[in-house]
């Protein structure tokens, strides 16, 4: 088990290296040079030639990515071209935004999803089984900058309950203790609404078709023979065996906790890395997507193997399959 | 065929469905005029909806900031989104079952490659990937088509995978090989089948899915350029107009919601009716 893991991790590596190098190639073979939109149009050829040494673009592209690299690994992410700022102080602002953003719309939405598709699971073909069934298909079909500007719509502009955009309000360094947290929350609700109702559809139509799936299987006719109640047929046998593909599902989610929801940060303004990361291809500044590819790279890989590790845990079929290999 | 047209989601789906491929099949039947118009942009801006111009036009869903018909632009955008995402899916969809179904048989270095390209494809941040490419060639109908698909098909492949390894581990499957069957033919006669079950599911939210996300890119300014009409371009334009003119970011909205729910419901219907072991 333990050797196959370090083989996994390995392999996990050169996935990291891999994204990383391509991104590279792929920056560097854009058009749009950060020079020319850092300088302006006005720049003489001089200024460039002199502003590319100044930022080491001007060497062959090889030794310019083993730099990099090289000054990666040891915690040295470079300055943003744009902004001068070292990029890891620039992600580290970022962050805490969207993990608390993305972070709580997945534990929202996958404990409520799940105790909605197991509930619409153990009366399948009822009433309520169908209206819930029609409120997550509608949900998961709502594309979340849709969502947000209808929620802004209805709550800021004709309510005028809640602010639209940012993460705090002008007057947040003169809040104190409630009034700060007041604040945050006020700002923080429609785009965790906006996401948690996004992913409550997902979930539940999931957890749902998994459930159903299971219940189907001999062994929970078995259960039922045995005189076990429903509740203990559906908790213990049914909801156990259909969480495997769930976990598969959240650990493949769990990269979404750096790297954001792009397009729902767009629509608020959410001061996070999602927003970083688009205005940095825009702008082509080299240091800040590098970083944050490679960061969310190793999250991707991380969460897969994290994935496969909770999958075998909750059922030894696949753990008996993984050590035959 | 009868079976899916007796369940009532089936039929609803289908519905949806045929009725929006028909309105953009039929777009300059149902729909008058051009959706690129513009005449007294002053005189006819923001009308709301169910009103009727000085020209004497009516519009059931009013115009937008131009003056254009809001219902015949989101006619010709059916066209767009929906062609969109149906090609986009057939793509990944090729590339994703045959990856996961030769990973998830064979054990071996072709396996181990496999997985690793999925698993490097994975990895791959699909947004900055598709900004970075449609800051690389000009956007393009195109191009939004192959991007989406090749960047689609990697949950297929482990939905696949993960499948076609539990099945493996089945009584029926081991029975099947005790018997002297062909690993192929164990594989496409009594692996698949089972397998594509999810797959089907997944091609179908896989639709729903590319047409959200061709949307989004318009909406970044990244897909079908303006002044062709997108779902994602209209519901962009319609932002800066949301509190005078909510219809026009709202109606696209709606139609993307209906299309996707529709493809959904399409999908679970066949999904039951493919699975003789699913009794309800």
């Amino acid at each position: 088990m333990l050797a196959r893991l370090g083989h996994r991790v390995l392999a996990g590596l050169a996935v990291v290296l891999g994204v990383v190098i391509l991104t590279f190639l792929l920056l560097h073979a854009a058009p749009g040079d950060p020079v020319h939109l850092l300088l302006g149009p006005n720049a003489t050829a001089e200024q460039v030639a002199m502003q590319r040494e100044a930022l080491g673009l001007d060497r062959p592209l090889a030794a310019q990515f083993a730099t990099w690299l090289d000054r990666f690994a040891r915690g040295d992410w470079g300055r943003s071209i744009t902004q001068g700022l070292p990029v890891r102080q620039l992600l580290a602002t970022a962050w805490p935004a969207t993990v608390r953003l993305v972070g709580l719309s997945l534990l929202l939405s996958y404990l409520i999803g799940v105790a909605v598709g197991a509930l619409q699971a153990a009366r399948s073909g009822s009433r309520s089984d169908t209206a819930l069934s029609v409120a997550s298909v509608t949900l998961f079909a709502v594309p979340g900058y849709w969502l947000g500007l209808m929620l802004v719509l209805v709550f800021t502009y004709w309510a005028r309950w809640l602010p639209a955009f940012g993460a705090q309000g002008f007057d947040a360094d003169y809040l104190s203790g409630a009034g700060w947290l007041v604040d945050r929350a006020r700002h923080l609700a429609l785009p965790l609404a906006t996401l948690t109702l996004i992913g409550i559809g997902g979930a539940a139509r999931f957890v749902r078709g998994a459930m159903i799936e299971t219940l189907s299987q001999p062994f929970i006719t078995t259960a039922r023979a045995k005189g076990l109640t429903p509740r203990q047929v559906i908790v213990r046998h049914a909801l156990r065996n259909a969480l495997t593909p769930v976990v598969t599902l959240l650990g493949m989610s769990l990269p979404a906790l750096f790297s954001g929801a792009v397009f729902v940060e767009a629509v608020f303004a959410w001061p996070g890395v999602g927003r970083v990361l688009v205005e940095a291809v825009q702008a082509r500044d080299y240091p800040v997507v590098m970083a944050a590819t490679a960061i969310s790279a190793v999250l991707v890989v991380a969460g897969n193997l994290l994935a496969d590790v909770l999958a075998g845990w909750l059922d030894p079929r696949v753990r008996a399959a993984s050590l035959t290999t | 065929m009868t079976r899916l047209l007796r369940d009532r989601r089936g039929t609803f789906g289908a519905l949806i469905l045929l009725v929006g491929l028909i309105c953009a099949a039929a777009a300059p039947l149902v729909t008058s005029g051009d959706p690129n118009t513009q005449r007294d942009i002053v005189a006819t801006r923001f009308l709301p909806p169910l009103s009727t111009d000085a020209h004497g036009d009516f519009h059931p869903i009013g115009t937008d900031r131009f003056g254009r018909d809001v219902w015949t632009r989101l006619v010709y955008g059916a066209r767009i989104s929906m062609g969109v995402g149906v090609l986009a899916v057939l793509v990944s969809l090729v590339v994703g079952v045959l990856v996961g179904a030769v990973a998830g048989y064979w054990r071996g270095p072709l396996s181990v490659t496999l997985l690793g390209l999925t698993d490097f494809a994975l990895a791959l941040p699909r947004v900055v990937l598709l900004l970075l490419l449609a800051a690389l060639w000009r956007p393009s109908t195109a191009l939004v088509i192959l991007v989406l698909g090749l960047t689609g098909w990697m949950s297929i492949a482990r939905l696949v995978h993960g499948e076609v390894r539990a099945l493996r581990a089945r009584p029926f499957v081991e029975g099947a090989i005790a018997v002297g069957a062909r690993r192929l033919r164990v594989l496409a006669r009594h692996i698949l089948p089972n397998a594509l079950t999810p797959v089907i599911v997944a091609a179908a939210l896989g639709v729903g899915n590319a047409i959200m996300l061709e949307a989004g890119l318009s909406y970044l300014g990244l897909g079908v350029q303006p002044p062709t009409p997108s779902w994602g371009n209209m519901i962009a334009s319609g932002r800066d107009t949301l509190v005078n003119a909510p219809w026009v970011a709202t109606a696209p909205g709606v139609a993307l919601v209906l299309i996707v729910v529709a493809c959904t419901l399409l999908g679970d219907a066949l999904r039951d009716v493919l699975d003789p072991n699913l009794s309800r």
